[in-house]
């Protein structure tokens, strides 16, 4: 198991971080709010904590705290689009039940 | 399924509390909305994939309305309901619209009011409510885009923008549902694209050449802060005037007559803009044209050529460099970078010449016509709470001197032009009268010394001044302009704290040409400035020696005075009554000092009586201490 990314996520990702100038990767979790209980964390890092996990996709670092591992493992991070609207989606096998627009979730 | 953005490390939001910021680039010929996302600003399209905007708004006789690309067509069509550029109408009046000498097709509806309405099939529309229609559209953009609702918007403004303009842009975005964080200079975003901000301390230059207008400003960046030093430009020149340039030589070289059709010269005028883009990226390019007759006609313009063509036009532009310079008081040495914004700057021959004047290579790299906007957004993304570590303040500057009427007509500045904003300043006046209650306050924006020739702004009355003699009343007037440019003053009598304030909203406002000309006349007509203030204070003086000569003699004239003597004093007074009207102030001068002598005994006796007066039942030894 572990973190993937897809390949137009991957290429944004690249992108966005090239742009910013710093940064060693990309940090995913998961905290405690939203209207279903738990919501995504999708930040650029800067740096690394002991008890982080690095997965490498891509060539792209994506990092995750061991918490925030327990509801992500196994999810797959895509970059896609709605009419105007484009952004990065959280495909997570763990979710059993997501509030209307998808941005909180229950496991 | 949600579409989420990276966001800066510790700054990711709650779900549905994401701080959604756009910046917009309200401008006269395009409008482009731009945003923060994960990180990178960029522009937003729309579905056809378009960033630009035409800033153009076609009525409907069903009450509904195109906007942009759509409503382009009928500007040709249906001119009268379709409207263009209507930022040039931003917070002015009629008279103000009407002498820009820009021909106008619309009607405009006769009303009280000194907001100018535009009659169209949909009904009748204010500049405001127009530029609140192009809003619209980007807000929908931005929200279509963005996933949410907005949180707030930047919206930026031309550097020279008064504050009925200012204004006139807050209200459209309001009336389009927008909460507008702050109204932000265009030079100044500008700079904020190309991260100037965060280098080090410097001056730089905005060099803007856009489809009909000309803006340079030298911005300042001081401990973290941006200033804008001085601005200057032509609202009469752009893009439009090199293609007409080569117009005037492709009709010289095929030899079409001047008087041309309407129909001839916009096809002239798009084959003159392909030329013109063509010659950015090659060395030569051949113009093809059909005739009226249906002959054709060819030619060949060089990169060369076309460079003699537009030589003058870009020499007329660093004119006002060389203005902005002289007045930010820089020299050309001190300049560290020069940013080039508009569509126009694409043409190497100016990157060229501006490069050779300012002695140093511009900035290109980022689209020129999307600049602006991109500054814009992520000055919108810092306000809205993005970007923790990242407090940016900027700063502006008055385009003119901000002051009051006093005594005789004259111009009593209270904040000087080129002051960076937000500022406070305060001055004290006082009353001219004995037991004068009131105070008018004329609120006044200009550079000249005689307030006919300057703008007014507003009028408010301080009352409930408690009597005193002339000249003893404190009266503190306070001017502050706030970080959008808009100005408030405020009047308080300090030793009775009486207080009135006006919030200065002035139905409309100043136009760029006439800031410049005023500016111009202020420099032209310094000398004859300088007589006429010299003129104004004799005659003001005049009339306070006249006033307290006739109350004294109303007082005690007959008692202390020789028939002989009231019968010179009279002379002199009907003498400097005479020489006042006058424009002589030498000569009001000498009347004034005559009548001082004439009345030098009287004065004296009258002082005497005052003494013995005071002094009437008290003792020498009483005043010796």
């Amino acid at each position: 198991m572990g973190i993937t990314l897809t390949e137009p996520a991957a290429q944004h990702i690249r992108a966005y971080l090239e742009n910013r100038g710093k940064g060693i990767g990309l940090r995913l979790g998961v905290k405690t709010s939203g209207c279903s209980g738990m919501a995504y964390v999708l930040e650029f890092a800067d740096e690394l904590n002991e008890e982080d996990q690095v997965f490498e996709d891509h060539g792209i670092k994506v990092i995750v705290d061991p918490k925030s591992m327990i509801y992500l493992d196994g999810t797959e991070l895509d970059f896609g689009k709605e009419g105007l609207n484009e952004g990065f989606q959280f495909n997570n096998p763990n979710v059993k039940d997501a509030c209307g627009c998808g941005e909180s979730f229950t496991v | 399924m949600a579409l989420l953005q990276i966001s800066e490390p510790g700054q990711s939001t709650a779900p549905h509390e994401h701080r959604l910021a756009v910046g917009i680039d309200l401008g006269t010929t395009n409008s482009l909305v731009a945003t923060v996302r994960s990180g990178t600003a960029e522009t937003l399209a729309d579905e056809q994939g378009h960033h630009t905007l035409p800033s153009i708004v076609h009525y409907l006789p069903d009450g509904g309305c195109k906007v942009g690309h759509e409503a382009r067509s009928a500007a040709t069509e249906d001119p009268q309901n379709t409207i263009v550029s209507v930022k040039r109408m931003m917070g002015r009046g009629l008279d103000d619209i009407r002498a820009t000498g820009h021909k106008l097709p619309y009607e405009f509806v006769q009303t009280d009011s000194a907001v100018p309405r535009i009659k169209t099939a949909a009904g009748e529309f204010s500049a405001v409510e127009i530029s609140a229609d192009i809003l619209k559209v980007l807000k929908q953009r931005a929200e279509a885009s963005l996933g949410g609702e907005l949180k707030g918007v930047v919206i930026t403004v031309p550097a020279y923008f008064d504050d009925a303009q200012r204004q006139s842009t807050k209200d459209a975005a309001t009336l389009a549902g927008l909460n507008v964080m702050r109204l932000l200079n265009e030079p100044t975003a500008a700079a904020v694209a190309y991260g100037l901000d965060h280098g080090a301390e410097g001056i730089h230059v905005i060099y803007d050449l856009g489809g009909g207008t000309f803006d340079v400003s030298i911005l300042r960046l001081h401990k973290g802060v941006f200033e804008v030093l001085a601005t200057a430009g032509d609202s009469a020149l752009g893009g439009d005037d090199l293609d007409k340039a080569v117009v005037d030589w492709i009709m010289q070289q095929a030899g079409i007559a001047d008087d041309v059709g309407h129909h001839q010269m916009r096809r002239l005028m798009r084959d003159a803009n392909t030329a013109k883009e063509a010659l950015t990226e090659s060395d030569s390019t051949e113009i093809t044209l059909e005739l009226d007759d249906g002959t054709h006609w060819q030619g060949n313009l060089t990169r060369e050529q076309f460079n003699e063509l537009v030589d003058p036009l870009i020499k007329k532009t660093l004119a006002p460099c060389r203005r902005t310079i002289r007045d930010a008081g820089i020299t050309l040495d001190e300049i560290s970078e020069v940013v080039m914004v508009g569509g126009s700057t694409r043409v190497p021959r100016v990157r060229e010449k501006v490069g050779e004047f300012f002695n140093t290579q511009p900035l290109v790299d980022i689209d020129p016509d999307k600049v602006v906007a991109i500054g814009a957004g992520i000055q919108a993304d810092i306000l809205a709470g993005n970007k923790p570590d990242d407090e940016l303040l900027l700063l502006d500057v008055l385009p003119l001197s901000l002051g009051l009427e006093t005594m005789g007509g004259l111009m009593e500045k209270v904040i000087n032009r080129n002051t960076p904003i937000p500022v406070s300043r305060a001055q004290d006046f006082t009353t001219f009268k004995d037991g004068q209650t009131a105070m008018a306050i004329h609120v006044i924006q200009g550079e000249r010394e005689l307030i006919d020739d300057n703008r007014s702004l507003a009028r408010f009355e301080l009352r409930g001044i408690p009597a005193m003699v002339a000249g003893a009343a404190r009266i503190r007037v306070t001017y502050q302009v706030d970080a959008d440019g808009l100005l408030s003053v405020s009047a308080r009598e300090e030793t009775s704290g009486v207080e009135s304030s006006i919030q200065v909203k002035p139905s409309y406002g100043l136009t760029d040409e006439e800031i410049t000309d005023m500016l111009k006349a202020s420099m032209s007509h310094a000398q004859e400035d300088v007589d006429a203030r010299g003129l104004r204070e004799k005659q003001v003086e005049a009339d306070r020696v006249l006033e307290a000569i006739n109350s004294a003699v109303a007082e005690d004239g007959a008692a202390l005075l020789s028939d002989a003597e009231r019968s010179v004093i009279d002379a002199a007074i009907s003498k400097l009554k005479q020489t006042r009207e006058g424009t002589d102030s030498r000569a009001i001068k000498q009347a004034i000092d005559e009548l001082d002598k004439a009345t030098a005994d009287y004065a004296e006796r009258r002082m005497d009586a005052s003494i013995n007066k005071a002094m009437a039942g008290h003792k020498i030894e009483e005043f010796e201490n």
